[in-house]
């Protein structure tokens, strides 16, 4: 298992640096990998459906309770042959779709990473690590939708759902962090034995709520579904990738994870069908008046993202089997779906269902399929759709307070589902409309959907095969209900006959909707009107308002001002070491102040002086003058007292620094003073301040012994453990190197800073 | 500035202060000096041309593009590993070399010291160089 994520690892780098030759066959590589992983899990499956579980673990930082922890049981499997298989197609039809674009290699290296990512992702089971595959997951869905990143509004859709996403990433992390510090593990397994523990702590309810944010944001739940319909900005092949089978189905594999965890719950059984079900209902309405083909799709997905939550939270056998039966569903005709609708946008040249029509002569196979997926997201027989459909109304009855209610949403929202697709075959394949065809057919496109199709097809047949996988993920999410039987024909119950209603009432819309000239027009008209609060832009105005407000408090702060900069440094600096001198040691003076000897004196004499010339010259020249004079005379003092290096130093410092003064001095402005009385007595009120903490700070220096002095440990060790016998280098470069090569950063990174800004100047002038 | 004396006298004195910097490199493990003293007194070297000849002049390529900054950094990297791989990270490592009675001991603190008298030439070059075009 580690070693099938390695190579999702290298192989992602090996398609982005491979040599330009071997480039063309990325895709296949990719593709191949895919399938290898497939048929890896796959020879899993007998052992797992034994009870077997297969795990493999590293030792990552065991202090904090971090390990890599991979395992391979019913759910992890089932969602493995999932993405790894559709990976699979998606990456032959990227291979056909993304024939004429640039930057491939990006492409394909990206989309190779999210699917290590999302493997990963379901792999886990230890929650930090998997929120590390979250993120992954995220950051990369970032990068690939924003693939067109000429684009405006691809930066916008991408920087959207990066932020909706990361957002609920961020909530996931307190959430599991919550748990993970009560239960002392982030192991799943630790998890689920102190299940009940978990639940009657206080902390269960804002974990929940903060994992539900999570879950609500990856899987676009109203209201953050918003960001999914904008991320059809993206190149097909993620759309049918990403926003149909894997990273929006991350959200409802965390529910199914944690399920067992943290299920069963009133709270976990309010939240989830009121949202699901909203959502699902929202989705559904909003796709029946898009005109563009990925939209339609984009709400729809939306919509069943919303049935599994709901399903989730339902929460009985029936739901969950229910649920893990339309997770492959949807899967499998959603990512059919979208890949048709690339394929139509390639040979057409739009995607706008209100320009396409009559492609049933021109493209029989591609109406064959588009038919055969739609079908099962309509839910008719003998598609596996039909099945799903069927699970789906026996569970909403099974809902607690809400079963009745959220029948009826789930018929209106199944009512629009039947409607568009019907809407959708007439619309782009039946009606008579004359569409040019931009380029010769090509196979490569339909092979994934094909293949789609009619698996969902043989299994709606013969649904005993789909059975052998969903069985041991059953057991995972809710222990000990093995038993799994799925057949098309229920009897003739309440569940049937709502189902029958479904057809007729989508039927009948779809039929009304393309009889009626006007009427489409209408309900699109009614929906722009009174459905305005566009999601996105309430988004965008908020972020854009908190950036303004965090701008306007930051100037405050940062006004760009050096003296004010200076002023309120030195301000705070003294009343901060005056209050801590004053707390440690009182006002009181050192007695022993001495003047000697008296040549020490007359070098402080003569730097005081120098100082005060400094300050109050009324020429450049003077102040430098005297501030070499105050330099040198330090360094005598440092002579004084034997600092040999500390001297040297000082006076080439000195001498550099007042020859760059010479240099620049003619090209600074004319000395002039602006400053009125006030201003000047102020300065000098805060110099004076400063200087007098300092010299307060100094003069009890002398007497303060804090701890004991660690001079005296270099002196001692270091010729024995350093072997140099100056005492300052060896501190230098080597007790204290780290510091020292800290300030040698510092330095370039100035001189670097001097560099650039000079530079910048020259350029504008 | 156009002085005759100094022109001349900046050729050899150029190489003293290079020459005397490095000798104040060396020299600094055991008696005043290191490679910060160095670098600054092998800088004067420079600053020294550039005042007599004006920085356009040589202005060379290896000042704007940070050659002594980038060497100095990169050998301050390089001494740390040897501790890394034999220790801890930035410990100094000693080797002992016998070379005909003499006896020698090279260190990777030395290397440490070397790199910052590199990076002392270059931010000063950096700061001189800049400053005068300006």
């Amino acid at each position: 298992m580690l070693i099938i994520l390695l190579l999702y690892c290298l192989l992602g780098f090996w398609v982005l640096w491979s040599p330009g030759a071997l480039k063309k066959y990325s895709a296949l590589l990719i593709a191949l990998l895919q399938l290898g992983s497939f048929a890896y899990f796959l020879s899993h499956v007998p052992y797992v459906r034994e009870g077997f579980i297969k795990s493999q673990f590293i030792s990552w930082i065991p202090q904090l309770g971090l390990d890599f922890h991979v395992q391979i049981d019913g759910l992890s499997l089932l969602y493995a042959l999932l993405v790894t298989f559709i990976g699979a197609l998606v990456f032959l039809y990227a291979k056909a779709y993304m024939k004429k674009y640039a930057n491939k290699s990006r492409f394909y290296f990206f989309l190779t990473w999210f699917s290590g990512a999302m493997l990963g992702l379901v792999l886990s089971v230890n929650l930090i690590q998997l929120f590390v595959f979250w993120e992954l997951t995220s950051l990369f869905s970032f990068l690939l939708i924003s693939f067109f990143n000429e684009k405006e509004s691809s930066r916008k859709a991408a920087f959207q759902s990066l932020f909706v996403t990361g957002f609920g990433g961020l909530c996931l992390l307190v959430g599991i962090v919550l748990i993970g510090s009560h239960v002392g593990s982030y192991s799943l397994s630790d998890w689920i034995s102190a299940s009940n523990e978990i639940k009657a702590s206080s902390i269960y309810t804002p974990s929940l709520i903060l994992i539900f944010l999570g879950v609500f944001t990856k899987s676009a739940q109203f209201p953050f579904h918003f960001w999914l319909p904008w991320a059809m900005q993206a190149p097909t092949p993620v759309s049918a990738y990403l926003h149909s089978a894997t990273m929006v189905k991350a959200g409802v594999f965390l529910l199914m994870r944690l399920n067992p965890v943290l299920g069963g719950t009133e709270l976990w059984m309010g939240i989830l069908p009121v949202v699901g079900s909203i959502t699902m209902l929202v989705g559904a309405y909003m796709s029946i008046t898009q005109t563009d083909i990925k939209a339609i799709f984009a709400y729809t997905t939306i919509s069943s993202l919303g049935v599994l939550v709901f399903l989730m939270g339902i929460d009985t056998k029936v739901a969950v089997k229910a649920a893990l039966v339309f997770l492959v569903v949807h899967a499998f005709y959603k990512a059919a779906l979208f890949m048709l609708a690339g394929y139509i946008d390639k040979q057409c040249g739009t995607r706008d269902i209100t320009r396409l029509g009559g492609l049933i002569k021109q493209l029989p196979l591609t109406f064959i399929v588009s038919a055969l997926a739609l079908f099962s997201m309509a839910g008719l027989p003998p598609m596996i759709g039909f099945i799903g459909k069927e699970l789906i109304y026996e569970a909403s009855v099974q809902a607690t307070d809400l079963g009745f209610f959220i029948l009826i949403m789930g018929v209106v929202a199944n009512v629009f589902m039947v409607a568009v697709s019907i809407y959708f075959l007439h619309r782009v394949f039946i009606r008579k409309r004359a569409v040019e065809l931009k380029v010769p057919l090509v196979n490569l496109y339909v092979f994934g959907p094909l293949v789609l199709s009619v698996l969902s097809l043989l299994l709606g047949v013969w649904p005993d095969a789909l059975t052998i996988f969903l069985e041991p993920a059953l057991e995972v999410v809710r222990a000990g209900e093995v038993a799994f039987k799925l057949q098309v024909w229920h009897g003739f119950n309440l569940v049937f006959v709502t189902s029958f209603f479904t057809v007729l009432g989508g039927a009948v819309l779809a039929w009304v909707l393309i009889i009626s000239k006007t009427f489409m027009a209408e309900w699109r008209k009614f929906n722009r009107q009174f459905f305005t609060i566009n999601l996105t832009d309430v988004f965008f105005t908020t972020f854009t308002q908190v950036i303004s407000y965090a701008v306007t408090h930051t100037k405050r702060i940062q006004h760009g001002y050096n003296r004010y900069y200076i002023m309120s440094i030195l301000l705070f600096t003294t009343l901060m070491i005056g209050i801590q001198l004053f707390l440690q040691t009182g006002w009181e003076l050192p007695k022993q102040v001495s003047f000697q000897p008296f040549v020490l004196t007359g070098i402080i004499g003569v730097t005081a002086i120098a100082t005060l010339v400094t300050s109050v010259s009324q020429t450049r020249i003077n102040a430098i003058i005297a501030m070499g004079v105050l330099g040198y005379g330090i360094s005598l003092i440092y002579l004084y007292y034997s600092a040999v290096d500390l001297a040297i130093t000082q006076i080439i410092v000195e001498t550099l620094t007042l020859i760059m003064f010479v240099i620049v001095l003619k090209k600074l402005p004319e000395f002039s003073s602006y400053s009125k009385k006030i201003p000047i007595l102020r300065d000098v009120f805060i110099a004076l301040c400063f200087g007098g903490v300092m010299t307060l700070l100094a003069l009890k220096a002398l007497d303060v012994e804090l701890s004991h002095p660690i001079s005296d440990y270099f002196i001692q060790n270091s010729y024995l453990k350093a072997y140099g016998k100056n005492v300052v280098n060896v501190i230098l470069v080597d007790f204290r190197a780290l510091d020292t090569m800290g300030e040698v950063i510092v330095l370039a990174v100035a001189a670097i800073g001097v560099y650039s800004l000079i530079r910048m100047k020259m350029k504008q002038s | 500035m156009n002085s005759r004396i100094l022109n001349i006298a900046q050729k050899y004195l150029k190489i003293l202060f290079v020459v005397f910097g490095v000798l104040i490199l060396l020299r600094g493990h055991n008696y005043p000096g290191g490679g910060f003293i160095g670098g600054l007194l092998a800088s004067l070297a420079y600053v020294f041309q550039g005042l007599l000849k004006g920085a356009d002049k040589q202005a060379s390529k290896s000042v704007s593009n940070g050659l002594y900054l980038g060497l100095g950094l990169s050998l301050i990297l390089l001494s740390v590993l040897p501790g890394f791989f034999m220790g801890n990270a930035m410990q100094g490592i000693w080797w002992d070399f016998s070379v005909g009675g003499w006896d020698l001991k090279v260190g990777s603190p030395f290397l440490f010291d070397v790199g910052v008298f590199c990076v002392v030439i270059g931010v000063s070059q950096l700061f001189f160089y800049s400053l005068s075009r300006y």
